[in-house]
Protein backbone atom coordinates (compact mmCIF):
# COMPACT_ATOMS: atom_id res chain seq x y z
CA UNK A 1 0.00 0.00 0.00
CA UNK A 2 2.58 2.14 0.46
CA UNK A 3 6.01 2.39 -1.71
CA UNK A 4 9.20 4.18 -1.16
CA UNK A 5 11.67 4.09 -3.69
CA UNK A 6 15.30 5.90 -3.76
CA UNK A 7 14.43 8.71 -1.26
CA UNK A 8 17.06 10.58 -1.09
CA UNK A 9 16.98 13.84 1.99
CA UNK A 10 19.48 16.75 1.63
CA UNK A 11 19.20 19.13 4.63
CA UNK A 12 21.21 22.40 4.61
CA UNK A 13 24.35 21.23 2.96
CA UNK A 14 24.58 17.83 4.20
CA UNK A 15 23.01 14.23 2.76
CA UNK A 16 21.20 12.74 5.23
CA UNK A 17 20.35 9.50 3.27
CA UNK A 18 19.80 8.13 -0.19
CA UNK A 19 18.11 5.46 -1.70
CA UNK A 20 16.12 4.50 0.89
CA UNK A 21 13.52 2.04 0.02
CA UNK A 22 10.55 -0.06 1.34
CA UNK A 23 6.84 -1.39 0.32
CA UNK A 24 4.65 -1.54 3.36
CA UNK A 25 1.27 -3.53 3.45
CA UNK A 26 -1.78 -3.41 5.51
CA UNK A 27 -1.07 -4.95 8.86
CA UNK A 28 2.60 -4.44 8.62
CA UNK A 29 4.75 -1.94 10.63
CA UNK A 30 8.41 -0.02 10.06
CA UNK A 31 10.40 0.38 13.05
CA UNK A 32 12.52 3.22 12.14
CA UNK A 33 16.34 3.58 13.31
CA UNK A 34 19.04 5.35 13.59
CA UNK A 35 21.24 8.08 15.63
CA UNK A 36 20.24 11.04 16.41
CA UNK A 37 20.40 13.65 13.44
CA UNK A 38 20.10 10.33 10.87
CA UNK A 39 17.08 11.90 9.26
CA UNK A 40 14.33 9.56 11.00
CA UNK A 41 11.60 12.48 11.37
CA UNK A 42 13.09 14.06 8.08
CA UNK A 43 12.00 10.69 6.53
CA UNK A 44 8.65 10.78 8.34
CA UNK A 45 7.78 14.10 7.22
CA UNK A 46 8.65 13.28 3.80
CA UNK A 47 6.41 9.97 3.71
CA UNK A 48 3.61 12.63 5.03
CA UNK A 49 3.95 15.20 2.25
CA UNK A 50 5.45 17.98 4.72
CA UNK A 51 8.93 18.11 3.20
CA UNK A 52 9.66 17.11 -0.52
CA UNK A 53 11.79 14.19 -1.31
CA UNK A 54 15.19 16.03 -3.65
CA UNK A 55 14.52 12.70 -5.75
CA UNK A 56 12.49 9.04 -5.11
CA UNK A 57 8.94 8.15 -5.41
CA UNK A 58 6.27 8.32 -2.72
CA UNK A 59 2.76 5.86 -3.37
CA UNK A 60 0.25 5.15 -1.63
CA UNK A 61 -2.20 2.50 -3.16
CA UNK A 62 -0.01 2.99 -6.64
CA UNK A 63 -0.46 6.46 -6.74
CA UNK A 64 2.44 9.37 -6.16
CA UNK A 65 1.40 10.91 -2.52
CA UNK A 66 1.72 14.39 -4.36
CA UNK A 67 -1.14 13.55 -7.05
CA UNK A 68 -3.13 11.94 -4.68
CA UNK A 69 -3.22 15.04 -2.26
CA UNK A 70 -6.19 15.00 0.10
CA UNK A 71 -7.10 11.94 -0.79
CA UNK A 72 -3.89 10.56 0.79
CA UNK A 73 -4.24 13.21 3.48
CA UNK A 74 -7.52 12.05 4.36
CA UNK A 75 -6.40 8.47 5.13
CA UNK A 76 -2.97 9.69 7.23
CA UNK A 77 -2.79 10.64 11.14
CA UNK A 78 0.38 12.00 11.61
CA UNK A 79 1.80 12.14 15.03
CA UNK A 80 4.62 14.64 14.99
CA UNK A 81 7.47 15.57 17.77
CA UNK A 82 5.38 18.36 18.83
CA UNK A 83 2.07 17.27 20.72
CA UNK A 84 0.27 19.87 18.79
CA UNK A 85 -1.90 20.47 22.32
CA UNK A 86 -2.62 23.74 23.27
CA UNK A 87 -2.00 25.17 26.58
CA UNK A 88 -5.22 27.68 27.02
CA UNK A 89 -6.91 24.68 25.93
CA UNK A 90 -8.35 21.81 28.10
CA UNK A 91 -7.82 17.82 26.74
CA UNK A 92 -10.74 17.51 26.17
CA UNK A 93 -11.15 20.61 24.00
CA UNK A 94 -7.85 19.88 22.21
CA UNK A 95 -9.13 16.71 21.39
CA UNK A 96 -12.26 17.21 20.33
CA UNK A 97 -10.95 20.44 18.25
CA UNK A 98 -8.61 18.41 16.63
CA UNK A 99 -10.93 15.64 15.68
CA UNK A 100 -12.90 18.45 13.97
CA UNK A 101 -10.62 20.11 12.23
CA UNK A 102 -9.37 16.77 10.54
CA UNK A 103 -12.98 16.40 9.79
CA UNK A 104 -13.52 13.11 11.92
CA UNK A 105 -16.31 12.71 13.83
CA UNK A 106 -15.90 12.32 17.57
CA UNK A 107 -18.47 12.95 20.00
CA UNK A 108 -17.32 14.21 23.63
CA UNK A 109 -18.61 10.79 25.70
CA UNK A 110 -16.01 9.40 22.74
CA UNK A 111 -13.69 11.50 23.76
CA UNK A 112 -13.66 11.77 27.26
CA UNK A 113 -13.51 7.36 27.13
CA UNK A 114 -9.86 8.36 24.69
CA UNK A 115 -9.03 10.60 27.56
CA UNK A 116 -10.11 8.13 30.37
CA UNK A 117 -8.18 5.35 28.80
CA UNK A 118 -4.86 7.47 28.24
CA UNK A 119 -5.24 7.93 32.21
CA UNK A 120 -6.03 11.44 31.73
CA UNK A 121 -9.79 10.73 33.90
CA UNK A 122 -10.34 13.79 36.49
CA UNK A 123 -7.79 15.78 34.23
CA UNK A 124 -10.32 16.35 31.55
CA UNK A 125 -11.20 19.73 32.26
CA UNK A 126 -7.93 21.27 33.08
CA UNK A 127 -6.14 23.82 30.95
CA UNK A 128 -2.85 21.67 29.30
CA UNK A 129 -0.61 24.14 30.47
CA UNK A 130 -0.86 22.49 34.18
CA UNK A 131 -0.22 19.32 33.07
CA UNK A 132 3.49 17.35 33.01
CA UNK A 133 5.50 16.80 30.11
CA UNK A 134 4.04 13.53 30.36
CA UNK A 135 0.51 14.14 30.62
CA UNK A 136 0.66 16.39 27.72
CA UNK A 137 1.82 13.43 25.64
CA UNK A 138 -0.70 11.30 26.70
CA UNK A 139 -3.31 14.02 26.01
CA UNK A 140 -2.13 14.09 22.55
CA UNK A 141 -1.83 10.09 22.23
CA UNK A 142 -5.40 10.01 23.04
CA UNK A 143 -6.33 10.74 19.21
CA UNK A 144 -5.37 7.45 18.48
CA UNK A 145 -7.70 5.64 20.65
CA UNK A 146 -10.66 5.95 18.11
CA UNK A 147 -8.39 6.75 15.07
CA UNK A 148 -9.63 4.92 12.11
CA UNK A 149 -7.19 6.08 9.53
CA UNK A 150 -5.40 3.62 7.89
CA UNK A 151 -2.14 5.03 8.11
CA UNK A 152 -0.37 5.82 11.41
CA UNK A 153 3.02 7.69 11.09
CA UNK A 154 4.48 8.14 14.63
CA UNK A 155 7.38 10.53 15.52
CA UNK A 156 8.85 9.14 18.68
CA UNK A 157 5.33 8.00 20.52
CA UNK A 158 6.97 7.28 23.34
CA UNK A 159 9.17 10.04 24.62
CA UNK A 160 8.13 11.28 28.36
CA UNK A 161 5.85 8.53 28.51
CA UNK A 162 5.87 5.96 31.57
CA UNK A 163 6.26 2.27 30.96
CA UNK A 164 2.92 1.45 31.66
CA UNK A 165 1.72 4.49 29.03
CA UNK A 166 3.86 3.00 26.64
CA UNK A 167 2.54 -0.64 26.77
CA UNK A 168 -0.80 0.98 26.32
CA UNK A 169 0.44 3.19 23.37
CA UNK A 170 2.08 -0.16 22.05
CA UNK A 171 -1.45 -1.95 22.32
CA UNK A 172 -3.11 0.95 20.08
CA UNK A 173 -0.27 0.50 17.35
CA UNK A 174 -1.11 -3.41 17.58
CA UNK A 175 -4.94 -3.35 17.23
CA UNK A 176 -4.38 -1.17 14.31
CA UNK A 177 -2.29 -3.23 12.98
CA UNK A 178 -5.04 -6.39 13.47
CA UNK A 179 -7.47 -4.26 12.08
CA UNK A 180 -5.22 -3.84 8.59
CA UNK A 181 -4.11 -0.54 8.88
CA UNK A 182 0.00 0.49 8.59
CA UNK A 183 1.92 2.05 10.96
CA UNK A 184 5.42 3.38 10.87
CA UNK A 185 7.96 5.00 14.17
CA UNK A 186 10.59 6.34 14.86
CA UNK A 187 11.60 5.50 19.01
CA UNK A 188 15.25 4.88 20.91
CA UNK A 189 13.00 2.78 23.50
CA UNK A 190 11.77 -0.63 22.48
CA UNK A 191 9.01 -1.54 23.20
CA UNK A 192 7.37 -4.73 22.04
CA UNK A 193 4.40 -4.16 19.87
CA UNK A 194 1.99 -7.36 20.16
CA UNK A 195 0.40 -7.89 17.10
CA UNK A 196 1.30 -7.41 13.43
CA UNK A 197 4.29 -7.73 11.21
CA UNK A 198 7.20 -5.49 12.36
CA UNK A 199 9.98 -4.36 9.87
CA UNK A 200 12.49 -2.16 10.65
CA UNK A 201 14.79 0.24 8.70
CA UNK A 202 18.05 1.38 9.92
CA UNK A 203 18.86 4.88 8.68
CA UNK A 204 22.43 5.98 8.58
CA UNK A 205 24.87 2.91 8.78
CA UNK A 206 23.19 0.92 6.15
CA UNK A 207 19.55 1.51 4.66
CA UNK A 208 18.55 -1.90 4.05
CA UNK A 209 15.44 -3.39 5.15
CA UNK A 210 15.12 -6.69 6.99
CA UNK A 211 12.22 -8.44 8.41
CA UNK A 212 11.70 -9.94 11.70
CA UNK A 213 8.31 -11.40 12.81
CA UNK B 1 -16.22 22.71 3.68
CA UNK B 2 -18.42 25.25 6.29
CA UNK B 3 -18.23 23.01 9.04
CA UNK B 4 -14.07 23.24 8.79
CA UNK B 5 -14.06 27.16 9.15
CA UNK B 6 -16.61 26.94 11.95
CA UNK B 7 -14.56 24.90 13.63
CA UNK B 8 -11.13 26.92 13.10
CA UNK B 9 -13.00 30.04 13.88
CA UNK B 10 -14.12 28.41 17.33
CA UNK B 11 -11.20 26.97 18.51
CA UNK B 12 -9.49 30.31 17.34
CA UNK B 13 -11.78 32.92 19.09
CA UNK B 14 -11.64 30.18 21.86
CA UNK B 15 -8.05 30.99 22.27
CA UNK B 16 -8.33 34.75 22.20
CA UNK B 17 -10.87 34.49 24.95
CA UNK B 18 -8.35 32.71 26.74
CA UNK B 19 -6.15 35.28 26.36
CA UNK B 20 -7.52 38.44 26.65
CA UNK B 21 -4.38 40.40 27.65
CA UNK B 22 -3.75 40.28 23.62
CA UNK B 23 -6.94 41.75 22.72
CA UNK B 24 -7.38 44.41 25.61
CA UNK B 25 -3.59 45.64 24.84
CA UNK B 26 -4.28 45.92 20.94
CA UNK B 27 -7.48 47.84 21.73
CA UNK B 28 -6.34 50.53 24.34
CA UNK B 29 -2.96 50.92 21.76
CA UNK B 30 -5.64 52.36 19.68
CA UNK B 31 -7.40 54.43 22.15
CA UNK B 32 -4.15 56.02 23.50
CA UNK B 33 -2.86 56.93 20.04
CA UNK B 34 -5.52 58.53 18.54
CA UNK B 35 -6.22 60.02 22.09
CA UNK B 36 -2.69 61.63 22.03
CA UNK B 37 -3.28 63.83 18.88
CA UNK B 38 -5.42 66.27 20.54
CA UNK B 39 -3.13 66.49 23.05
CA UNK B 40 -0.16 67.38 20.92
CA UNK B 41 -1.69 69.48 18.13
CA UNK B 42 -3.75 71.37 20.17
CA UNK B 43 -7.18 72.25 20.23
CA UNK B 44 -8.28 74.02 17.61
CA UNK B 45 -11.53 72.14 16.08
CA UNK B 46 -11.19 72.95 12.30
CA UNK B 47 -7.46 71.53 12.65
CA UNK B 48 -8.39 68.49 14.26
CA UNK B 49 -11.26 67.74 11.94
CA UNK B 50 -8.80 67.85 8.78
CA UNK B 51 -6.75 65.33 11.14
CA UNK B 52 -9.19 62.63 11.90
CA UNK B 53 -9.32 60.42 8.55
CA UNK B 54 -5.77 59.96 8.65
CA UNK B 55 -4.80 59.51 12.52
CA UNK B 56 -7.93 56.98 13.16
CA UNK B 57 -6.46 54.79 10.07
CA UNK B 58 -2.77 54.69 11.07
CA UNK B 59 -4.18 54.03 14.17
CA UNK B 60 -6.26 51.44 13.41
CA UNK B 61 -3.60 50.09 11.09
CA UNK B 62 -1.11 49.61 13.47
CA UNK B 63 -3.33 48.16 16.10
CA UNK B 64 -4.62 45.46 13.86
CA UNK B 65 -1.08 45.07 12.74
CA UNK B 66 0.50 44.09 16.84
CA UNK B 67 -1.60 40.67 17.04
CA UNK B 68 -0.14 39.23 13.44
CA UNK B 69 3.20 38.20 14.03
CA UNK B 70 0.92 35.65 16.12
CA UNK B 71 -1.56 34.69 13.82
CA UNK B 72 0.29 31.59 13.02
CA UNK B 73 3.68 31.58 14.84
CA UNK B 74 1.67 30.13 18.12
CA UNK B 75 0.40 27.18 15.73
CA UNK B 76 3.82 26.95 14.18
CA UNK B 77 5.76 25.98 17.53
CA UNK B 78 3.58 23.55 19.13
CA UNK B 79 3.02 21.63 15.65
CA UNK B 80 -0.68 22.49 15.29
CA UNK B 81 0.00 24.44 11.99
CA UNK B 82 1.58 20.81 10.86
CA UNK B 83 -2.00 19.22 11.60
CA UNK B 84 -3.87 22.04 9.72
CA UNK B 85 -1.43 21.35 6.53
CA UNK B 86 -2.48 17.36 6.97
CA UNK B 87 -6.01 18.22 7.45
CA UNK B 88 -7.75 16.52 4.26
CA UNK B 89 -9.11 20.07 3.23
CA UNK B 90 -7.36 22.99 0.57
CA UNK B 91 -4.70 24.72 3.50
CA UNK B 92 -6.05 27.95 2.02
CA UNK B 93 -9.66 27.47 3.56
CA UNK B 94 -8.05 26.72 7.10
CA UNK B 95 -6.29 30.46 6.31
CA UNK B 96 -9.35 31.90 4.86
CA UNK B 97 -11.01 30.82 8.44
CA UNK B 98 -8.01 31.95 10.27
CA UNK B 99 -8.16 35.45 9.10
CA UNK B 100 -11.76 35.74 9.55
CA UNK B 101 -11.14 34.96 13.55
CA UNK B 102 -8.51 37.19 13.33
CA UNK B 103 -10.58 40.22 11.80
CA UNK B 104 -13.44 39.00 14.62
CA UNK B 105 -10.38 39.46 17.11
CA UNK B 106 -8.70 42.63 16.09
CA UNK B 107 -10.53 44.45 13.54
CA UNK B 108 -14.13 44.46 14.79
CA UNK B 109 -13.48 45.96 18.39
CA UNK B 110 -11.42 48.65 15.94
CA UNK B 111 -14.72 49.73 14.00
CA UNK B 112 -16.62 49.58 17.06
CA UNK B 113 -14.46 51.64 18.87
CA UNK B 114 -13.60 54.52 16.46
CA UNK B 115 -16.93 56.19 16.54
CA UNK B 116 -16.82 57.13 20.22
CA UNK B 117 -12.53 57.91 19.56
CA UNK B 118 -14.28 60.25 16.37
CA UNK B 119 -15.74 62.43 18.60
CA UNK B 120 -12.85 63.91 20.19
CA UNK B 121 -12.00 65.57 16.27
CA UNK B 122 -15.43 66.77 16.45
CA UNK B 123 -16.36 64.64 13.81
CA UNK B 124 -20.46 65.31 12.50
CA UNK B 125 -22.51 62.03 12.65
CA UNK B 126 -22.39 61.47 9.46
CA UNK B 127 -18.72 61.59 9.23
CA UNK B 128 -18.58 58.89 12.43
CA UNK B 129 -20.97 57.10 10.55
CA UNK B 130 -18.56 56.68 7.31
CA UNK B 131 -15.62 56.54 9.47
CA UNK B 132 -17.49 53.36 10.76
CA UNK B 133 -18.30 51.99 7.69
CA UNK B 134 -14.81 52.82 6.13
CA UNK B 135 -13.35 50.42 8.62
CA UNK B 136 -15.94 47.78 8.80
CA UNK B 137 -14.85 47.36 4.98
CA UNK B 138 -11.40 48.08 5.10
CA UNK B 139 -9.69 45.83 8.16
CA UNK B 140 -10.71 42.85 6.82
CA UNK B 141 -8.13 43.57 3.67
CA UNK B 142 -5.91 44.70 6.75
CA UNK B 143 -6.34 40.95 8.25
CA UNK B 144 -6.02 39.33 4.56
CA UNK B 145 -2.81 41.31 3.45
CA UNK B 146 -1.14 40.77 6.96
CA UNK B 147 -2.14 37.05 6.65
CA UNK B 148 0.37 36.73 3.75
CA UNK B 149 3.39 38.97 5.45
CA UNK B 150 2.83 37.03 8.80
CA UNK B 151 3.14 33.39 6.50
CA UNK B 152 6.25 34.83 4.80
CA UNK B 153 7.65 35.91 8.02
CA UNK B 154 6.92 32.37 10.15
CA UNK B 155 10.27 31.43 12.09
CA UNK B 156 12.73 34.18 10.93
CA UNK B 157 14.03 35.66 13.76
CA UNK B 158 13.03 39.01 14.72
CA UNK B 159 10.32 38.94 11.86
CA UNK B 160 7.96 41.21 13.91
CA UNK B 161 10.21 44.00 12.20
CA UNK B 162 10.45 42.46 9.05
CA UNK B 163 6.58 42.08 9.27
CA UNK B 164 5.95 45.63 9.52
CA UNK B 165 7.92 46.23 6.65
CA UNK B 166 6.73 43.60 4.86
CA UNK B 167 3.12 44.86 5.09
CA UNK B 168 2.86 48.26 5.87
CA UNK B 169 3.22 49.25 2.16
CA UNK B 170 0.74 46.69 0.98
CA UNK B 171 -1.87 48.63 3.49
CA UNK B 172 -1.49 51.72 1.46
CA UNK B 173 -4.20 51.75 -0.58
CA UNK B 174 -6.35 50.71 2.15
CA UNK B 175 -4.92 53.59 4.28
CA UNK B 176 -5.87 55.86 1.55
CA UNK B 177 -9.32 54.61 0.63
CA UNK B 178 -10.55 54.74 4.43
CA UNK B 179 -9.19 57.98 5.13
CA UNK B 180 -9.96 59.46 1.92
CA UNK B 181 -13.73 58.21 2.52
CA UNK B 182 -14.22 59.94 5.89
CA UNK B 183 -12.36 63.17 4.12
CA UNK B 184 -14.55 63.07 1.28
CA UNK B 185 -17.41 63.35 4.05
CA UNK B 186 -16.39 65.99 5.68
CA UNK B 187 -15.54 68.19 2.82
CA UNK B 188 -19.26 67.87 1.83
CA UNK B 189 -18.15 65.08 -1.40
CA UNK B 190 -20.02 61.51 -1.32
CA UNK B 191 -17.90 58.79 -0.26
CA UNK B 192 -18.90 56.57 -2.32
CA UNK B 193 -16.60 56.19 -4.64
CA UNK B 194 -14.11 55.28 -1.81
CA UNK B 195 -16.06 53.10 0.12
CA UNK B 196 -16.37 50.95 -3.05
CA UNK B 197 -13.29 50.71 -3.72
CA UNK B 198 -12.34 49.79 -0.07
CA UNK B 199 -15.07 47.09 -0.62
CA UNK B 200 -13.28 45.70 -3.69
CA UNK B 201 -10.20 45.76 -1.25
CA UNK B 202 -11.60 43.74 1.50
CA UNK B 203 -12.86 41.00 -1.08
CA UNK B 204 -9.72 41.12 -2.81
CA UNK B 205 -7.92 40.67 0.57
CA UNK B 206 -9.84 37.97 2.20
CA UNK B 207 -10.58 35.67 -0.49
CA UNK B 208 -7.38 35.64 -2.45
CA UNK B 209 -4.90 36.32 0.18
CA UNK B 210 -5.20 32.60 1.55
CA UNK B 211 -3.69 31.20 -1.70
CA UNK B 212 -0.22 32.65 -1.18
CA UNK B 213 -0.72 32.73 2.53
CA UNK B 214 -1.11 28.77 1.87
CA UNK B 215 1.67 28.58 -0.15
CA UNK B 216 4.35 30.25 2.15
CA UNK B 217 3.35 28.38 4.68
CA UNK B 218 3.57 24.91 3.14
CA UNK B 219 7.36 26.36 2.68
CA UNK B 220 8.03 27.36 5.94
CA UNK B 221 6.98 23.92 7.26
CA UNK B 222 9.51 22.50 4.83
Amino acid sequence: MLEASNLECVRGERRLFAGVSFRLEGGEMLYLQGQNGSGKTSLLRMLCGLTPAVSGEIRWRGEAIGKLGEEFRSELCYLGHQNAIKEELTPLENLLSAARMAQESLDEDAALDALDRVGLSGRADLACRYLSQGQKRRAALARLVHEKRALWILDEPYVALDPAAGKFVASLVGAHLQRGGLALLTTHQAVAIPAGTVRELSLGADAAAHRRS
Amino acid sequence: MLRLLRAVISRDLRLAMRRQADIVAAMFFFIIVVSLFPLGVGPEPAQLRRLAPGVLWVAALLASMLSLPRLFADDHRDGTLEQLALAPQPLGLIVLAKVIAHWLVAGLPLVLLAPVLGIQFDLGADALVVLMLSLLLGTPALSGIGAIGAALTLGVRGGGVLLSLLVLPLYIPVLIFGAGAVDATVSGLGPQAHLSLLGALALGGVFFAPWPTAAALRVALE
